[in-house]
């Protein structure tokens, strides 16, 4: 029975070749630093699916957003373990994706032919850092509002374009509902559809390449 | 190795990496049911008796509208719904009253009362309801419908109102 739906879906998508082409391929040694690009996707799909449930009950709007968070946390069943999981997911996120550049820096796995994969993944950890930090402000509590206020006057501090970063960041001189929009439409469709796409190249590259021996003595 | 208890490393892996992606999908998944369809198993009935007003100042035969608000907690706002009706008092019997609903059975909008032709018009489609809130034309499926009433020691009339 099932062998026969499997069959059927094989023949029309092309289950097998899948496999085969993109999933069964050769890995160098089993070393667990390896691990932690795997690590980082499971993590960005997991703060993805999260994400996508918080929306359900958060406002961005400052009259309901701290209210909305006090209610998921208070209100929903299971509303804290949804919005525990985001908020300590978003933490161990930004780790491994940080320790996971410093793995390929130091088994120089940035080498040719793999520059692009590199310069790609350190477009990821900048999109990473800026869902930190776009996520921050949702909750409009005191530390989230302060925060924001010191983050984006540290931009605003770069010279001749200072000022125009700080209201483009701002959307205005002063953090307002306009920020709180902004930044959730950055931190729900702006940076996750940027995210997604170079995870996609990202992957790509891994595929068409292999994954780079770990170095030997005598390397 | 086969037609031994022992089954190979592959499919050690296999099974365990399965299971532990089964488990902590399940450990997020169920929780996430729970927390969807939360507010929907949180419709909880709460019943109040509203005062309407002395029975003495309702006149007999006339159907005498009257309207209340509640206000109702969703999730972390509060929203005023109002409600409304008419008391017709047929005789001058204190039992012989009929409490209708404005709100009209077919589609919810508020019917009003009109004298020059005695009954209960719905603005939306045209329905009409009699006096006593049978349904005398137009789409809607059942008659107004009616609250359970009460009169107190003092002569005020209550309705026992059922949220949800």
């Amino acid at each position: 029975m099932w062998q026969k739906i499997y069959q059927w879906l094989d023949e029309r998508l092309g289950l097998g070749d899948m496999y085969a082409n993109l999933l069964d391929r050769p890995e160098p040694t089993g070393n667990w630093w390896n691990t932690l690009g795997s690590a980082s996707l499971f993590l960005f799909i997991l703060q993805g699916a999260t994400g996508i449930f918080l929306t359900v009950y958060y406002t961005p709007s400052p009259d309901h957003a701290y209210d909305s968070i006090q209610y998921i946390m208070n209100g929903v069943a299971f509303g804290w373990l949804v919005r525990g999981i985001h908020h300590w997911g978003a933490t161990l996120m930004v780790l491994v994706v940080f320790i996971h550049m410093l793995r390929v820096f130091i088994t120089a796995s940035y080498k040719y032919p793999r520059e692009l994969t590199w310069l790609i993944g350190v477009g990821l950890l900048v999109l990473t850092l800026g869902m930190g930090f776009t996520g921050y402000l949702l909750p409009w509590n005191q530390k989230a509002y302060w925060a924001t206020t010191v983050a984006t006057q540290i931009a605003g501090t770069a010279p001749l374009i200072g000022d125009f970063i700080l209201k483009a960041l701002r959307g205005g001189p002063d953090l307002s509902a306009l920020t709180l929009q902004r930044f959730f439409a950055a931190h729900i469709w702006i940076l996750p559809a940027a995210l997604v796409g170079l995870i996609g190249i990202h992957l790509y590259l891994i595929i068409k390449h292999g994954e780079s021996h770990f170095p030997t003595k005598e390397d | 190795m086969s037609g031994s208890n022992h089954i190979s490393r592959r499919d050690f892996m296999k099974v365990t990496t399965g299971a532990i992606g089964g488990i902590i999908t399940a450990m997020v998944g169920l929780p996430v049911i729970g927390y969807l369809i939360d507010p929907a198993l949180r419709a909880g009935s709460k019943e109040a008796k509203i005062p309407i007003g002395k029975l003495e100042k309702i006149p007999v035969n006339v159907p005498t509208p009257f309207s209340f608000t509640r206000t109702q907690v969703n999730g972390w706002e509060r929203t005023g719904t109002s409600y409304g009706g008419y008391v017709i008092r047929k005789s001058e019997d204190p039992k012989d009253i009929l409490v209708l609903s404005s709100r009209c059975t077919h589609l919810g909008c508020t019917v009003n009362w009109r004298e020059e032709s005695g009954d209960f018009t719905c603005p939306c489609h045209d329905a009409r309801f009699s006096k006593d809130g049978k349904v005398l034309d137009g789409p809607p499926p059942k008659p107004l419908n009616q609250y359970t009433y009460e009169v107190d020691a003092d002569g005020n009339l209550l309705i026992l109102f059922k949220e949800g």
